[in-house]
């Protein structure tokens, strides 16, 4: 066994001296770069691991570098662009070749697909080829769901459509965007499903027919995928590991700024939503089970100590009561910052067990409470929808109207405001150049028990053009900068 | 200056290098029978052989558990094969399963030993007359008067073992720092007895259900495995495996309507334990076929929230406009 370690450790040492441990250093490094928490001893893991696990295998060689990296599951995502930009033109199956080769081996596997006798008239390479009879090629491979001819096309449609210009420091959206454009796989779709409707024997029911459809759909992804990582390929091959790794550097889901999220990007934090909520209230339920002691009870203290003859020997003490504080969100869900409103609203409804009361109101320049759609229901995201739309929120043109809104709130509201109640106010402050009404927020404060402000802006833009927040600022017990899920999670905790 | 700087940090590497490198010889010396899998193919099919259908992530995962002597800390969403993994392996290898169920309140005299106090008292009773106290004393606290719990069990064992620390993220934080030793080191230290080392590695496995972050310290002393719902291909091939007399066709259609489910906003997406359900509820009623009314009479089984299953109703339920026009297209 001693040798077996030996031999091991031997090739370990000499491992150090090879490319692949510059390659895994500058790995390292970038994945440090775009925040993953790696420590010494995991990098350490990880050359070990690589060790027994060769690099031509790359899913395996994949996983083991993320075993032993990524200890979080939200960081998968962020460790797979790292490693596909690292480890793209790496193995053979990956390299990029050279024009003939390649166009050789595009006409064997033409040759095989079209033996068949269904479409001889490419015969010659795939660049001969019209747009036409890619199309149909590319239709034929998403009906078959055959991978090695969705590879390859999706190879060739870049070339063919992307436009790439070499040197030119970019991340690939564009080119992405342009052959995308070129292949319209929307109509394709459509024609996907119609021919599975004439191939079937009978009449597809409503089942069927989705079932087909996500199948398509899920075979598209794919090809788009296929393309995706196609360009990105190109790209390092052109610009190099390290330039490519820092332009498509992305943040990590939970520091994703809320206000300038983009549609995918928001669907993540979506998901990693309902993890973070269950995390915090299992959290918070503990904290609260196992808070320090009360203070002294004297009276029971007094009536034990009858049993020892009146001396006091045994103190005894009064059960913790937290506070359940009451909350009243006042949220702006005008365009700007509708997103953190909805994440804001969403998180405190998760854990409202945690609050003895939660009433919430949305306002753009009018204001309506929308309590009766959240409480009790069990799908937030539906409740949250209905909020938008049928909150009545406008009062005169649909922009943001802070003093008029909070008029509306001390006028109607004002008198349940208690000094149980914390006022949260979620929102910009970009009040259009209207009237503060700052003293309702005097007021609202010497009621209430705390008064915070959330605001979605980075700090450095407070009190910038229309915002007042400063103006605001002087009457709340807090104002917080709160621009992703980590700086929300933080203050709901601190609210509890 | 310069010069004599970089010299110093290099020497500084070399230093920690070295460190790295005692502590890994130190590791191999142990016992280390001999690893466990040839290669991560073999992995593969032998967990095949005892139908547990692993992926490529899942398979190298575990070989590298091997190879490296660490643990491996599992997450994923409920009825994934989390702990399915544990005992597929121990089966798989032949090994003893040990398995330890965390809760809340999990304590050391539950998970590491316990000095057993009534032999010990029987021992101070039975002997009280004819020895030196001393001697007693000594004696009271050797391996006769320790009981093992599974953690120490474990490392103590002659034959080979598989370690399943299950729902780790049920123990409070605090409790978590007893685990810390036995992962990273395999010993524990007893204050009466010292530094118990272990006969041989096992293979360990963690599951967390995710209800709270772990600890640092524990999660970098493991290799990390995310099991996710499995896909198409995979949810098919567990289908057919675990329910032999499934039919074939029937068994693709179920795995892709629960892929069409899983695609839903739904409260929880059914697992794969519950496509199992549902695969053999349908094998049980004797369906060939599933159509919409199939599939909205029994999709309680596959989901558990009310609002889930209205809202999956909602979406394969043959829609009454649809089914107008076929009447009007027959006309």
């Amino acid at each position: 066994m001693s040798s077996t370690s030996q031999l091991d450790n031997s090739t370990h040492a000499e491992s150090e001296e090879s490319p692949l441990f510059d390659l895994l250093n500058g790995f390292i490094f970038e994945l440090r770069q775009a925040g993953l928490p790696v420590s010494l001893t995991e990098s350490l893991d990880a050359m070990e691991a690589v060790s027994h696990i060769p690099i031509e295998d790359r899913e395996a060689f994949k996983y083991a570098l993320g075993a032993t990296l990524v200890k979080n599951q939200s960081h998968w995502k962020s460790f797979e662009l790292v490693f596909e930009v690292y480890f793209s033109i790496r193995g053979p199956e990956y390299e990029i070749q050279q024009e003939g080769s390649e166009l050789l081996q595009d006409d064997e596997l033409i040759g095989s697909e079209f033996q068949q006798g269904e479409a001889p008239a490419g015969g010659g390479a795939m660049s001969g080829l019209s747009p036409e009879e890619l199309q149909e090629m590319l239709f034929r491979a998403l009906l078959n769901g055959d991978q090695a001819m969705m590879r390859l096309l999706a190879r060739q449609s870049v070339m063919r459509y992307a436009g790439m210009e070499p040197g030119r420091p970019v991340g690939g959206t564009y080119y992405l965007y342009r052959t995308l454009r070129n292949l319209d796989l929307d109509s394709m779709l459509d024609r996907l499903m119609s021919e599975s409707r004439e191939q079937a024997l009978n009449e597809l029911t409503q089942l069927e027919e989705r079932l087909e459809l996500d199948e398509y759909k899920s075979r598209i992804e794919e090809f788009k995928k296929q393309i995706e990582s196609e360009i990105r390929r190109s790209l390092v091959a052109d610009r190099g590991v390290e330039a490519m790794a820092r332009t498509l550097r992305k943040p990590l889901p939970e520091d994703v700024d809320f206000m300038h999220a983009s549609r995918e990007e928001m669907a993540n934090l979506r998901r990693s939503l309902y993890p973070l909520t269950r995390k915090l209230a299992a959290r918070l339920a503990r904290r609260r089970k196992y808070g320090r002691r009360g203070p002294l009870d004297f009276r029971k203290t007094i009536r034990h100590s009858l049993s020892y003859g009146g001396v006091p020997a045994e103190p005894k003490f009064k059960f913790p009561r937290p506070s359940k504080p009451e909350i009243m969100v006042v949220a702006d869900i005008s365009g700007s910052v509708a997103a953190f409103a909805r994440f804001t609203l969403h998180l405190l409804y998760a854990i409202s067990s945690q609050f003895s009361k939660v009433r919430s109101f949305v306002f753009i320049d009018g204001l309506d409470e929308v309590t009766r759609f959240l409480e009790g229901v069990e799908d937030i995201g539906e409740a949250v929808h209905k909020v938008n739309t049928e909150a009545d929120v406008v009062w005169v043109d649909g922009h943001s109207d802070y003093g008029h809104a909070f008029g509306v709130f001390w006028e109607k509201y004002g008198k349940d405001v208690g000094p149980k109640t914390t006022v949260l106010i979620l929102g910009d402050a970009r009040n259009n150049y209207h009237a503060s009404q700052s003293w309702i927020l005097k007021e609202a404060h010497q009621k209430a028990r705390k008064l915070y402000w959330l605001n979605p802006e980075p700090r450095a833009y407070w009190d910038t053009g229309d915002s007042i927040l400063g103006e605001y600022a002087t009457h709340c017990d807090g104002t917080y900068e709160v621009r992703n899920l980590r700086q929300l999670e933080a203050f709901i905790e601190k609210l509890v | 200056m310069l010069l004599a700087q970089t010299f110093y940090k290099n020497k500084q590497f070399l230093i920690s290098c070295c460190f790295s490198w005692d502590e890994a010889l130190r590791k191999d010396t142990i016992i280390q029978v001999d690893y466990r899998f040839e290669d991560v193919t073999g992995v593969r099919s032998g967990l095949s052989e005892v139908s547990y259908l692993a992926d490529d992530g899942i398979a190298g995962i575990v070989y590298l558990a091997d190879r490296l002597a660490k643990p491996v800390l599992i997450e994923g969403p409920a009825g994934t094969g989390k702990t399915q993994l544990g005992k597929s392996v121990a089966e798989m290898s032949g090994a003893r399963l040990i398995r330890l169920q965390c809760y809340e309140g999990l304590d050391e005299s539950k998970a590491l030993y316990e000095w057993n106090y009534k032999k010990q008292l029987l021992r101070i009773q039975a002997e009280n007359e004819t020895r030196d106290w001393s001697e007693i004393e000594d004696d009271l606290f050797s391996e006769d008067f320790l009981l093992s719990r599974p953690l120490l069990e474990a490392i103590r064992a002659k034959d080979p073992v598989v370690l399943l620390i299950d729902e780790v993220d049920r123990v409070e934080i605090e409790t978590e720092a007893l685990l810390l030793e036995i992962l990273s080191d395999y010993q524990v230290s007893i204050p009466e007895l010292g530094t118990v080392e272990g006969n041989q590695i096992p293979l360990v496995f963690l599951t967390s259900n995710g209800t709270r972050e772990l600890s640092e310290a524990l999660k970098r002393r493991c290799l990390y495995l995310y099991i996710d719902y499995p896909d198409l291909e995979r949810e098919r091939e567990i289908i057919n495996a675990k329910i032999p007399g499934m039919d074939e066709n029937l068994a693709d259609q179920v795995a892709r309507i629960v892929r069409s489910v899983r695609q839903l906003d739904l409260k929880k997406h059914p697992s794969v334990s519950e496509t199992l359900d549902w695969a053999k509820t349908l094998l049980l009623l004797g369906v060939e076929k599933i159509d919409s009314d199939v599939a909205t009479e029994t999709v309680n089984v596959l989901l558990k929230y009310r609002s889930d299953i209205e809202k999956a109703v909602k979406e394969f339920a043959d829609n009454p406009e649809a089914i107008q026009e076929e009447e009007e297209g027959a006309a």
